[in-house]
C-alpha cells in the first residue's frame, strides 16, 4: 500500500510528464475527427440539394450552346394540365398505398399485440421476412401472378370460373396500390406494433374501471392515445409510397400511368435527356416529401405530451377472441401467403423453366436448371456481386461511424448550433432515391473530380441516402449512455479519441450493429438510387435484375432473384445471430 | 496543496438560461486532508467539484494544485481533465459495463501518460483491488457487482494512478442506509491511511461531519462557512448553516445588551418572544439588531424540578416521539414550541409541566435579515 500514498516530492511523475509535453500534442485528434465528420455530413447533405435547385433553373447544356438561366423548366413542368394529372396520380397512388398498407399493418399489429390469436410469436418472426425482399423482385413476382396475359392467378381463376376476361389487371392504379401497399405493410405492422406495445395498459384499464365498454375504451382512449402514432405511420408510409420507383416504373408506365418518380426517370432516359425538366419535377416531389418528413418530426417531438410512448415494455392485456381466434389465425396465413409464399413461389417456379410458362403438368416435365447456369455464367457476375457487397458493407460502415460522431456532438456536447448538425444529417431523409441519384449525377457531371461513372459515386449516394437512418440508430443508443461513463474516462487520463474508441463505441455497439445491419440490407436492395448512377463497370445486383427485365429474360431474372433473396435471408440470419451474440437487443 | 481563488462557474440550463452555479468560491485544502463541500441540491457544490476536475470550464478564478495552475482565467490556462491526473469517483460510479473488474481498474494506467509494462499494470491494479477488498473478484464482469462493490471499484479506479488529488461526488448516495454507514468508515480509513488529499461532495450532513477534516457549507453558489466539523456544528455563522447542519431551534429577537469582553459576564442578552435569553461570547452584534438564537435540541435541557441558574422557563410537554436511543420532546414555552432531545429515562407525560434550561455557552446568536 505504501506506493499508493502520495510521494514526498511536490509533483508526481504524472504531472511533470504532462508539463513536458509539447503544447500542440494536447490538440488531440478530437477536432480533426469532428471536423472531418461535420464536413462530410454538410457536403453530402447540401451539395445534391443545391445542385438540383440550380439545375432546375438551367437550360440543357450541349456542345454548341452553354447553359443559361431560365424558368422554362418550371413552365414546361407546371405550365400544362399534363402535370396536374401527374400530381393527381401521384397523390392518388401514394394515398391509396399508405392507407392500404396502414389498414393491413394495423389490423395485423392489433391481432398480434392485443388478442390471443394462436402462433403469434411465430408470425412475428415471419413478418420480418418480407423486409429482405427487394422491391423490384416483389413487383415482378406480382406481375407474374396477376398480369392479365401471363398472371397465374388470373389464368387459374379464368380456368376455374370460366371467365372471358382476366379478373385482375395489375397494370392499373389499383394494381399498383395493391403491390406497393402489400410491400409496405410490414413497415406499418412494425410501427403500429411499437405503438401498441408502448402504451401503458393501465390507461385502458382505468377507462374500463370508470365503466366504459370495449368500444368506448377503443374509441375514447386507445385511439386518442395512439393518434400521434397513427398519423406518423400514415405520413411515413405516404412519403415512402410517393418515393417508390419500382412499382410505378414496372406497373404504371406500360399503361401510361405516370407518377413523379417515373416521370423523372422518363425525362432523363430519353434523347436528348431533359435534366432540367427532371429537376423541376424533382423539386416538386421534394416539396411534398419535405412537408411529410417535417410533420412526422413535429409529431414525434410533441409526442411526449402523449404518455403512450414511454419506452417501457408493458405487459399488454389480451382480448380473448374465443372461436374467432382461428379466423384471425387464418388471416395471418393468408397474409403470409400473399406476401412471402406466392411471390417467392412464382419466382422459384419461373426460375426452373426454360421459357416462362404457367404451372401445368406439361410445364412440370420441363423443369431445368438452365437459368441458374445462365446466371452463374453471366458476364461479370462475380464483379457485380462484389460491387453489391463492397457498396453495402462500405456504406454501412461509413454511415455508422460518421453518424456516431455526429450524434455524439448532438447528444453529448453543448456546442451551439448542434441542432443544425442534427437537421443537416437528417436532410437526406426527404430525398427519394431517384431524386438523390439525379442530383448526384448532375453534380458530378458538372464538377469533374473523376468519380462520375465509378463505384465511388454510388458509394457517395448510398452514404448520403442512408445517413439519416444510421443517425437514428446511433442516437437512440447514445442517449442511453450516462455522461459520467465518459467523464470518468477523461478523469482516468484518457484523451478524447481514446475515450471515443474504448468507451463510447463499445457502449454504442448495440445501436451501431443494429444500424449497420439495417443500412447494409437497404443498400444492397437499393435500385432507385443506383439506376441513374451505374455504369457497365459498376453494376450491382438489383441493376442486373432491372436489365434482365428490360431484355425480357424473365426466367433468368427469376433465378437471380431466388438466389439473391436466399442470400439476403441468410445474411439477415447471420447478422441477427451476430447481433444477439454481441449484445444487440431486438 | 489545493487552492481555489475567486471561482465563478456558470452553465447553460437545458432551456438555454445561464445558471450561476458557483459564485466567488475560494478555499484551500492542505496536503493529506479531506475537505467536504456540503449543501442542498443546486447549491453549486458539484459544479465546484467538476470545475476542479476540469469537466466544467469556470468563467473566472484560479485553481492550483501543488503549485501547478490547472485553471486560471487571468493567465488563460485550462488544463484538460485527462491531463490533470486527478482521480474521481462519480455519483453513478460510472463503472464501464463492457469491461470486467480488472479492466475497469486498469484503464487509467493504460490510457494515461505513464507507460507501464503489462506486469506493472497487473501489480498496481491487484494492489489497489486488494486495498478495496475486490482482489478476489478481479475477473468478474463489472455489471455483476453489487452496489457497494461497484462503489469500491470506482474508488479503486480513481486511486490506481496514485492521483495528486481525489475527487468524490456523492459517492455514498446510491447505497442503502446500512451499507452507507459501513462505507463511510471504510472511506475514512482509506483516506487516513493513504493520506491522499480529497475533496468530497455531499448533501448528507452526517456524512460530512463524520468524514471531514474541514467542511465548506454552500448555498446558492456561495460558501456560507468553512470550518472543522465541530465548528460548523457548534458555532454556525448564519441561520442557513445552523439549519442545514443538524436540527436546531431558532428563537428570534432583538439584542437588548451586548457583553463586554472585559466584564465578568461576557454575555449578550436577547429579548425574544419567550423572554430574555442570555447568549455567551457573541462579538459582532450591536444593540437593537435583529438576531436569531440557535440552540441544538440536545442542548435544550429539561428537568421536572426547577434548576438553578439563568435561562430557565417553565413549559408544557406537547408531544413526545420515542426514537429508541433518545426521546424527542416538543415543549411549549410561551408562544413557542422548542424541540429537545433527551435520554429515554426522562418520562414526563404529555400535558405535564416541565422546566427548560438553555446553557448560554450552547446558544449561538446570528444576525437575520
Amino acid at each position: 500500500m505504501s506506493t499508493l500514498a502520495p510521494s514526498d516530492s511536490p509533483t508526481s511523475p504524472l504531472e511533470t510528464q504532462a508539463v513536458d509535453r509539447p503544447a500542440d500534442s494536447r490538440w488531440d485528434w478530437k477536432w480533426v475527427v469532428i471536423g472531418i465528420c461535420v464536413a462530410v455530413t454538410a457536403y453530402l447533405a447540401l451539395i445534391p440539394l443545391g445542385f438540383l435547385l440550380w439545375q432546375s433553373f438551367r437550360t440543357p447544356q450541349t456542345a454548341a450552346v452553354d447553359a443559361v438561366f431560365t424558368f422554362q423548366n418550371y413552365v414546361a413542368a407546371y405550365g400544362n394540365t399534363e402535370t396536374l394529372r401527374l400530381f393527381w396520380t401521384s397523390i392518388q397512388f401514394a394515398a391509396g398505398t399508405s392507407i392500404f398498407a396502414f389498414l393491413v399493418g394495423t389490423t395485423l399489429a392489433w391481432m398480434n399485440e392485443r388478442t390471443n390469436t394462436p402462433f403469434k410469436a411465430l408470425f412475428f418472426a415471419l413478418s420480418l421476412i418480407p423486409l429482405v425482399m427487394p422491391s423490384i423482385l416483389f413487383t415482378i413476382s406480382w406481375l407474374l401472378l396477376a398480369s392479365p396475359q401471363i398472371g397465374i392467378i388470373n389464368l387459374v381463376l379464368q380456368g376455374w370460373l370460366g371467365l372471358e376476361a382476366p379478373p385482375f389487371n395489375i397494370y392499373s392504379l389499383a394494381g399498383m396500390i395493391w403491390v406497393d401497399g402489400l410491400h409496405y405493410s410490414p413497415m406499418a405492422f412494425l410501427l403500429m406494433t411499437a405503438a401498441f406495445r408502448g402504451m401503458d395498459p393501465s390507461f385502458e384499464e382505468s377507462a374500463t374501471m370508470s365503466g366504459a365498454n370495449i368500444f368506448q375504451v377503443v374509441w375514447r382512449v386507445t385511439l386518442r392515445l395512439t393518434w400521434p402514432a397513427i398519423v406518423a405511420t400514415l405520413l411515413i408510409l405516404f412519403v415512402r409510397a410517393i418515393e417508390s420507383f419500382e412499382v410505378p416504373a414496372l406497373l404504371g408506365l406500360p399503361n401510361g400511368i405516370e407518377v413523379f418518380t417515373s416521370a423523372i426517370y422518363q425525362a432523363v432516359h430519353r434523347y436528348p435527356s431533359l435534366v432540367g425538366l427532371a429537376s423541376a419535377y424533382a423539386v416538386a416531389l421534394l416539396l411534398i416529401t419535405t412537408a411529410g418528413v417535417y410533420f412526422v418530426s413535429r409529431l414525434s417531438s410533441r409526442g411526449s405530451r402523449y404518455a403512450t410512448v414511454t419506452g417501457k415494455a408493458f405487459r399488454p392485456r389480451q382480448i380473448d377472441l374465443g372461436g374467432w381466434r382461428w379466423f384471425t389465425a387464418a388471416i395471418f396465413v393468408v397474409y403470409f401467403l400473399l406476401i412471402v409464399i406466392l411471390p417467392f413461389g412464382v419466382l422459384l417456379w419461373s426460375s426452373l423453366q426454360r421459357f416462362y410458362a404457367v404451372p401445368s403438368m406439361e410445364a412440370l416435365g420441363n423443369l431445368t436448371l438452365d437459368s441458374y447456369r445462365f446466371i452463374l455464367a453471366y458476364p461479370d457476375l462475380s464483379r457485380t456481386v462484389l460491387n453489391s457487397l463492397m457498396l453495402s458493407l462500405g456504406s454501412a460502415t461509413i454511415v455508422m461511424l460518421v453518424t456516431s460522431v455526429i450524434c455524439w456532438i448532438v447528444v453529448k456536447t453543448k456546442i451551439p448550433g448542434r441542432w443544425a448538425l442534427d437537421n443537416l444529417a437528417s436532410l437526406p431523409m426527404v430525398f427519394p432515391g431517384l431524386v438523390l441519384g439525379l442530383s448526384i449525377m448532375i453534380f458530378y457531371l458538372n464538377v469533374d473530380v473523376g468519380v462520375y461513372g465509378t463505384i465511388w459515386i454510388m458509394l457517395i449516394a448510398y452514404v448520403t441516402r442512408f445517413m439519416p437512418y444510421g443517425l437514428r440508430y446511433n442516437t437512440s443508443a447514445m442517449v442511453q449512455i450516462h455522461k459520467e461513463l465518459e467523464e470518468s474516462a477523461a478523469m482516468s487520463g484518457a484523451s478524447w479519441s481514446t475515450t471515443f474508441r474504448r468507451v463510447i463505441l463499445p457502449l454504442l455497439k448495440p445501436g451501431l450493429l443494429a444500424g449497420w445491419i439495417y443500412v447494409m440490407i437497404v443498400s444492397i436492395r437499393d435500385l432507385s438510387t443506383s439506376i441513374l448512377l451505374y455504369s457497365p463497370n459498376t453494376q450491382v445486383i438489383s441493376i442486373v435484375i432491372w436489365e434482365l427485365w428490360e431484355n425480357g429474360q424473365y426466367v433468368e431474372l427469376s433465378a437471380l432473384g431466388v438466389m439473391f433473396i436466399t442470400a439476403l435471408f441468410f445474411l439477415v440470419l447471420v447478422a441477427q445471430w451476430l447481433g444477439r451474440r454481441y449484445g444487440v437487443k431486438d | 496543496m489545493l487552492t481555489i481563488e475567486g471561482l465563478f462557474t456558470e452553465y447553460q440550463s437545458p432551456r438555454g438560461e445561464s445558471v450561476k452555479a458557483a459564485q466567488d468560491v475560494s478555499f484551500t485544502v492542505p496536503e493529506g486532508r479531506l475537505f467536504t463541500l456540503l449543501g442542498p441540491s443546486g447549491c453549486g457544490k458539484t459544479t465546484t467539484l467538476r470545475s476542479i476536475a476540469g469537466l466544467e470550464r469556470p468563467r473566472a478564478g484560479e485553481i492550483t494544485v501543488s503549485g501547478r495552475v490547472v485553471f486560471s482565467s487571468a493567465k488563460g490556462i485550462f488544463i484538460a481533465p485527462n491531463r490533470r491526473g486527478f482521480g474521481m469517483v462519480f455519483q453513478s460510479y460510472a463503472i464501464w459495463p463492457h469491461m470486467n473488474v480488472f479492466q475497469n481498474a486498469a484503464f487509467p494506467l493504460e490510457v494515461g501518460k505513464g507507460r507501464f509494462s503489462r506486469a506493472a499494470i497487473r501489480e498496481k491494479v491487484m494492489r489497489v483491488l486488494t486495498a478495496v477488498q475486490l482482489d478476489h473478484l478481479a475477473e468478474r464482469e463489472a455489471t455483476t457487482l453489487s452496489g457497494g462493490q461497484q462503489q469500491r471499484l470506482a474508488l479503486a479506479r480513481a486511486l490506481v494512478m496514485e492521483p495528486a488529488l481525489l475527487l468524490l461526488d456523492e459517492p455514498l448516495s446510491n447505497l442503502d442506509a446500512k451499507l452507507r454507514e459501513k462505507m463511510r468508515f471504510e472511506l475514512k480509513r482509506l483516506q487516513r491511511e493513504l493520506r491522499i488529499t480529497t475533496v468530497y461532495v455531499t448533501h448528507d450532513q452526517a456524512e460530512a461531519l463524520a468524514l471531514s477534516h474541514q467542511i465548506a457549507v454552500m448555498n446558492e453558489g456561495r460558501i456560507q462557512q468553512i470550518g472543522s466539523p465541530r465548528e460548523i456544528y457548534e458555532r454556525p455563522s448564519n441561520t442557513f448553516v445552523a439549519d442545514f447542519v443538524g436540527n436546531t431551534n431558532f428563537i428570534v429577537g432583538t439584542v437588548a445588551s451586548t457583553g463586554h469582553a472585559g466584564s465578568d459576564l461576557n454575555r449578550t442578552v436577547v429579548k425574544t418572544e419567550i423572554g430574555d435569553v442570555s447568549v455567551a461570547g457573541v462579538e459582532d452584534v450591536r444593540p437593537e439588531e435583529r438576531v436569531a438564537v440557535s440552540v441544538r435540541p440536545e442542548d435544550v435541557g429539561l428537568t421536572e424540578i426547577r434548576p438553578a441558574g439563568d435561562n430557565v422557563w417553565e413549559g408544557r410537554v406537547e408531544q413526545k416521539v420515542f426514537l429508541g436511543e433518545a426521546v424527542d420532546f416538543q415543549v411549549k414555552v410561551g408562544p413557542r414550541t422548542l424541540l429537545s432531545r433527551q435520554h429515554p429515562t426522562l418520562r414526563t407525560k404529555v400535558g405535564e409541566a416541565i422546566f427548560v434550561q438553555l446553557d448560554p455557552e450552547k446558544c449561538v446568536a446570528m444576525r437575520v435579515a
